[in-house]
């Protein structure tokens, strides 16, 4: 199997906005390796939304191709789509999207319920993620019992939880402050440290600091790709 | 995702929005409600139709030889009515000719009875029932004997002025006084009583207990029928399919004894419990069949309320899809939690109307004197419809639900 966790060839996504047809991604290429810690920036209406929805397999491109861990995944059906994202995808969102009703625990055990994993094991798998994030403690409270931070972590368990071949966030510190921002980079270091593939998509050129390596977009080509010099702690 | 699972939140859900979800289930309630009180209500007064206005009026496995039905519950037309009083009146002949060729075992009653005024020293009872016939009868009607006695086949045949009379006429009459040894007159002459019957309380608010009984050649039998002419011959035999064996041998008897031609039809009348309830069988059973589409009206309104409600979750709950999507359900899962809930929804108002169904049973069992039983398949349908109900309301919207697109739906508010 390649070294490779993500490889977009020429990848392509247009929309069609009435008569107009707007390119969002034009004929994009990009590797990532195992363990990468890369940040995508760029300004908005570069594609970098764009990207990530296809990065996170929530889209489908127009042309061209995508493997994730080894698998074509571009002309997948829905279904297919979501089967890889619930194995190969965790999603942290700059609004956390935790389900507001259920306990810390319940929204981590999320992805292992469309898994089909057991109840136990279920259980079991996410209060070790939970654990793992720091967040032992707080496994009964809802979303709305906890700070923003710790929500942050929550969504971090939960998509760790499946254990991902990819680690997708889109923004992750975009609603915290900068105390928390920083809380939450080091959770994502440490991930990196453990070997952790993660792509964040940021427009904050401090968050993307913390990244080894820097992909930036415009106009929906690669503009630069560039290996971070001196990486953040 | 398991059905569990899916009904565990559903149920979350409805815990969480009580007042909106108790008002999404109103018609799913008041139909099962009805479905439940209805068939409850109906069966009960069907029992007590059978039980109580049938057996107790006829008696049980008995029947009775008149020149027409005595007991009507249907509709009797002028020309049914002309024709009925055609016929020949049943004669003291024709009862005892059925009396000594019956070969089934059976006790016979004949019987007499038209409404009389009773008097005690001046004090007047109208209205009363009085019944000539023979110590039989007591039997035949189940009529138990509180005070005193029931005259003896002697008295009948001497004609004794005697009389064995109801609870309520004695109150009415012999107001705090020791009814037996009294004299009670009838068109002028003095009946003694001799026996007070047991209360048997109402029938449709109407009292059982006001009623006479004297021998039947006691004198005043004149007043309550002709000559050599009795009202009903009463039959009882041991078990009811003995019933139906004697009926046909007593039919059979009367046409040889009346020399009735087969093609002519009978000229007289033979009435057992369940043949009384024809009329009323035929109101029960269109009541029954109107049931289902009244039920069916309130479920589909019902079914149309979840279906708003789900398309309303289904709106709010846009974010919640995306996620679930995004965490990697299938377009399966998310119709499946959405018409599980919907279902859910949809049974916890069943089971509400069940209880509500069961308790104005109870309610009207604790009331009136009917005696209103739930009906467990009532109940087994009821869950069923519930169930049914729900998914068929909840398979749009969940359809909406599962055709989402994440992407549009993660960034809804």
């Amino acid at each position: 199997m390649s070294d490779l966790v993500i490889a977009v060839e020429k990848l392509s996504r247009e929309y069609r906005m009435g008569t107009d047809t707007v390119l969002a991604l034009r004929e994009l290429s990009l590797a990532i390796r195992r363990n990468e810690y890369v940040a995508i920036m760029g300004p908005s209406g570069s594609g970098k939304s764009t990207l990530m929805n296809l990065l996170g397999c929530l889209d489908t491109p127009s042309g061209g191709s995508y493997w994730l861990n080894g698998q074509e995944v571009s002309r997948l059906s829905d279904d297919a789509l979501a089967r890889v994202r619930n194995r190969e995808i965790g999603f942290v969102f700059q609004t956390f999207n935790l389900l507001p009703r259920a306990t810390a625990l319940h929204n981590v055990e999320l992805p292992l319920v469309y898994g089909g994993a057991s109840a136990r094991e279920r259980r079991e798998r996410a209060e070790r993620a939970l654990a793992r994030v720091g967040l032992a403690h707080r496994m009964q409270h809802r979303p709305n019992e906890l700070s923003g931070g710790q929500r942050q972590r929550v969504a971090i368990a939960r998509a760790l939880v499946n254990e991902p071949s990819l680690l997708l966030a889109d923004e992750p510190t975009g609603n915290l402050d900068s105390t928390t921002s920083e809380e939450i980079m080091r959770v994502f270091a440490e991930l990196h440290a453990q070997g952790q593939t993660i792509v964040v998509v940021t427009h904050e050129p401090s968050i993307a600091a913390h990244a080894e390596r820097t992909v930036i977009l415009r106009d929906g080509r690669l503009d630069s790709d560039t290996r971070n010099e001196r990486v953040a702690a | 995702m398991s059905i569990f699972e899916a009904v565990r939140l559903a149920l979350r859900t409805i815990v969480t929005q009580k007042l909106k979800s108790f008002f999404s289930l109103i018609g799913v309630l008041i139909g099962v409600t009805f479905l439940i009180a209805v068939v409850s209500i109906v069966q009960g007064m069907n029992k007590y139709m059978e039980d109580q206005f049938a057996n107790r009026l006829i008696g049980l496995n008995t029947f009775t030889l008149s020149r027409f039905p005595m007991i009507n519950t249907g509709n009797v037309t002028d020309d049914m009515w002309r024709s009925w009083m055609r016929r020949p009146r049943i004669t003291y002949s024709d009862a005892q000719y059925v009396e000594d060729r019956l070969s089934i075992p059976a006790v016979t009653a004949r019987f007499c009875s038209d409404r009389m005024v009773l008097e005690y020293e001046g004090k007047q009872a109208k209205d009363i029932q009085l019944i000539g016939t023979e110590p039989t009868y007591f039997d035949i009607k189940d009529i138990e004997i509180a005070r005193g006695r029931v005259f003896s086949p002697l008295e009948v045949e001497l004609g004794q002025p005697v009389l064995v009379i109801g609870s309520e006429l004695a109150e009415k009459l012999l107001p705090g006084l020791e009814p037996l040894g009294k004299e009670i007159v009838i068109r002028g002459l003095p009946y003694r009583v001799i026996g007070v019957a047991a209360k048997r309380g109402t029938l449709f608010g109407l009292s059982l207990d006001k009623f006479a009984v004297m021998p039947f050649r006691a004198p005043a039998r004149r007043y309550i029928c002709p000559l050599n002419v009795l009202d009903e011959l009463e039959v009882k035999v041991a078990t009811p399919d003995l019933m139906l064996a004697a009926m046909g041998e007593t039919e059979a008897l009367m046409r040889t004894k009346r020399a009735l031609r087969p093609t002519q039809p009978d000229n007289f009348d033979l009435q057992n419990a369940s043949g009384a309830l024809d009329g009323w069988r035929k109101i029960s059973r269109v009541l029954f069949t109107a049931l289902p589409g009244l039920v069916a009206i309130s479920l589909v309104v019902g079914g149309i309320v979840i279906m708003n409600i789900m398309l309303m979750a289904v709106a709010e709950r846009t974010r919640e899809i995306g996620i679930r999507k995004a965490l990697g359900a299938r377009r399966r899962d998310i119709l499946a939690q959405f018409v599980i809930e919907s279902a859910t929804l949809s049974t916890v108002g069943a089971a509400l109307g069940i209880g509500t169904g069961i308790g104005l049973a109870y309610g009207v069992r604790a009331l009136t004197p009917l005696p209103a039983a739930v009906a467990p398949w009532s109940i087994l349908v009821a869950v069923a419809l519930g169930v049914l109900v729900g998914m068929a309301a909840g398979v749009y919207p969940a359809s909406r639900a599962s055709k989402l697109d994440p992407i549009i739906a993660l960034r809804a508010e």
